[in-house]
């Protein structure tokens, strides 16, 4: 378990003032000068021996990333850009960071900025965080007024602008070629890679596009060295994670906790436990509502990070863990799931705009039990027509859900189909 | 849906931006490089559905293509993609009810059932006193603190039937209760102790600066002054 000496969101459930003063306090903004003396490709080399992965969702490494920008800035200006378009159900981590710790964020966009050669970054922010972006741009305004931002921020010689830039409800917009999209203020309809972002991204612009979570434990790393964030969680799957536990546990809450930390303790922990017990879990969405869902056999050991999650088929994705207990109709849990991607889908590509209304409404059919047996065949051989054929991840999303509900509750499915065909004969 | 009948039929004839929002949008065009208008167009909708009782007529639609640059259709696909925008009148009180799976297993079922008790709507109605409307939205973003709703720009948390109830007798009464949990519970910690973050050095100090003990009765004090404090925040031309 995480020791209190080794969290980095010290300030994530808003015990204290989230302003200038407790921020600096809490140790932000402790010459940040100095991690900037030590130059862009240093910055960009220590978050790769960091092993810092992206934290909203992909687990792409952090630093690699970075090293995809240019390494000079020629005609275009590059752009850094911060996906706080927190949509993901289960998922509810940036926004603490957001309300109670901008101050982090802030900052490490500075770091971030300069060390992809930025002067300009934008934070989209999701519409419906009406409080939250008050909050976060009053800290912008701080940071202004205190000479961290703007020309020669924090003193260090770098040039650099931070807008935040407020969405309006769309969970397609957190794809980040969605996402820039809209900021350029059109439809937030996903682009063909390549271009990637890193060569043509905001305005045509390179630009890095980065997670909350991600720009916000940078300047800690930076600051107690790569190699004590390295030192966290195991090999490949280093550092903390803020983990967002909702559903069917005594205590649903927010932590921070190290990578590799077993489910169960995880939820044991800090949630307070299963309701009922232990043995009285169905099942757990382990990274958000796109990950496919584990069995109780599988949550008894499954270890919370990239690799582990990924070996189990599914993944740990932005590490909101959904808990289902025994009472949870499982079929209409996923089938809730698959109407929320109906919902979304951006309307572009045909796989996942008909795709995503024609698997909603097979599952709306399969909670009754409506249907024949060879359609839950049917039904997975749609998900994998989906899957891979769309531009973007939402038809992938989409069709992992159901996949996973397939690949372990399908007794669950043909008993209520053949239930319902028993009671459709006997009238 | 086809979008006719998402554009309400009777519109005013006449938007224009306020003396005071036309300042707004100045600033929010400086956010933007000169070139590139069109980015400010997602900002300028939420100002225009604020100065216009929180719906768009196609007037609006007209003003904001003129300050962005854009064609009109261009705005309008624009404001009929996104979900915030609402292209109709609605009531006073915007209740946007999430009933994504996190909060369904939460009981997001009651608190619909409330709303249908008490107001007689379901997703998609105007009360017939005309003062709220029920959306049931997708994930807001507050999962462990389900089941939630979102009444303008508000998020109300840690919900079930009673509190629900509750929640619409004040708003019936416009007496606004502040944003956050209705059972007190401070952010997302875990009730009823924190597992973590006690030992932070500072976190005492901190915590008695303006209260005297860390109980929970203090913590939850102190959640209200704060979102009072922050709604007071300088970021009023946030949008």
């Amino acid at each position: 378990m995480l020791s209190d000496k080794d969290r980095i969101f010290t300030n994530i459930y808003g015990w204290q003032g989230a302003g200038l003063t407790a921020a600096k306090a809490r140790g932000d903004w402790d010459n940040t000068k100095a991690l900037i003396k030590l130059g862009h490709d240093k910055v960009v080399e220590q978050v790769k021996v960091s092993g810092l992965r992206g934290r909203g969702g992909a687990g792409f490494p952090t630093g690699l990333k970075w090293s995809f920008m240019p390494k000079e800035v020629k005609d275009r200006p590059h752009y850094l850009v911060v996906n706080a378009d927190e949509s993901e159900p289960g998922t509810c981590k940036d926004r603490d960071i957001i309300r109670h710790e901008p101050h982090k964020l802030i900052e490490g966009c500075l770091i971030a900025g300069f060390a992809m050669r930025a002067h300009a970054g934008y934070i989209y922010i999701r519409g419906e965080f009406v409080n939250e972006a008050k909050a976060l741009q009053s800290a912008i305004d701080e940071a202004y007024e205190a000479g961290l931002l703007g020309k020669n921020a924090a003193k260090s010689g770098w040039d650099f602008d931070l807008y935040l830039h407020r969405g309006a409800g769309a969970y397609i917009c957190g794809e980040e070629t969605a996402l820039l999209e809209s900021l350029e203020g059109k439809k937030g309809q996903p682009r063909l890679k390549p271009p990637f972002p890193a060569g043509a991204g905001l305005y045509g612009c390179p630009t890095t596009v980065n997670n909350v979570e991600t720009i916000a434990v940078v300047p800690t790393i930076l600051r107690r060295g790569a190699n004590w964030f390295s030192g966290l969680g195991r090999e490949g799957n280093s550092g903390s994670k803020l983990f967002c536990i909702s559903g069917h546990v005594n205590n649903p809450c927010n932590v921070e906790e190290e990578m590799g930390i077993p489910l169960k303790e995880l939820i044991e922990k800090h949630a307070g436990g299963i309701r009922g017990g232990w043995d009285n879990l169905l099942a757990v969405i382990p990274g958000g509502s796109s990950t496919p869902m584990l069995p109780k056999s599988i949550c008894d050991t499954v270890l919370m990070d990239f690799d582990s999650l990924k070996a189990e088929g599914t993944g740990l994705g932005t590490a909101g863990v959904i808990v289902m207990d025994n009472s949870t109709d499982i079929i209409k849990a996923i089938a809730r799931i698959s109407y929320f991607y109906k919902h979304e889908s951006c309307g572009q590509c045909t796989p996942c705009r008909e795709g995503t209304g024609w698997m909603y409404r097979m599952m709306d059919r399969l909670v009754k039990g409506d249907a024949d047996l060879d359609e839950i065949d049917t039904l997975h051989d749609v998900t994998k027509q989906v899957e891979g054929h769309t531009i973007c991840a939402l038809g992938d999303a989409a069709a992992w859900p159901i996949q996973g509900l397939i690949r372990h509750f399908r007794p669950e499915i043909e008993k209520r189909i053949t239930a319902w065909r028993a009671a459709a004969v006997a009238e | 849906m086809s979008i006719s009948r998402r554009i309400a039929d009777e519109q005013p004839d006449h938007f224009a931006f306020s003396a005071e929002n036309k300042k707004r949008i100045k600033a929010i065009m400086a956010k933007y490089p000169k070139n590139r208008k069109a980015s400010a167009v997602l900002p300028l909708l939420d100002l225009a559905q604020r100065q216009h009782d929180n719906w768009l007529p196609m007037k609006a639609i007209e003003a904001v293509a003129n300050a962005c640059d854009m064609p009109e259709i261009r705005v309008l696909e624009v404001a009929s993609f996104y979900s915030m925008f609402n292209l109709k009148p609605v009531g006073k009180y915007f209740i946007q009810a999430c009933g994504t799976t996190p909060c369904w297993l939460r009981g997001s079922d009651e608190v619909m059932r409330c709303m249908k008790d008490k107001l007689g709507i379901v997703s998609g109605q105007t009360s017939t006193c005309g003062k709220f409307t029920l959306l049931e939205v997708e994930c807001l973003g507050a999962c462990v603190n389900a089941p939630m709703v979102q009444i303008n720009d508000d998020y109300y948390e840690d919900l079930d039937y009673m509190s629900m109830s509750d929640l619409i007798d004040r708003l019936d009464a416009d007496d606004v209760p502040d944003a956050g949990s209705l059972r007190g519970r401070q952010g997302s910690q875990p009730e009823p102790e924190p597992t973590s973050l006690t030992n932070v050095v500072d976190f005492k100090d901190a915590s008695t600066a303006k209260k005297t003990k860390a109980s929970s009765k203090n913590i939850k004090a102190k959640s209200v002054s704060k979102s009072k404090s922050v709604s007071k925040g300088k970021g009023d031309d946030h949008a």
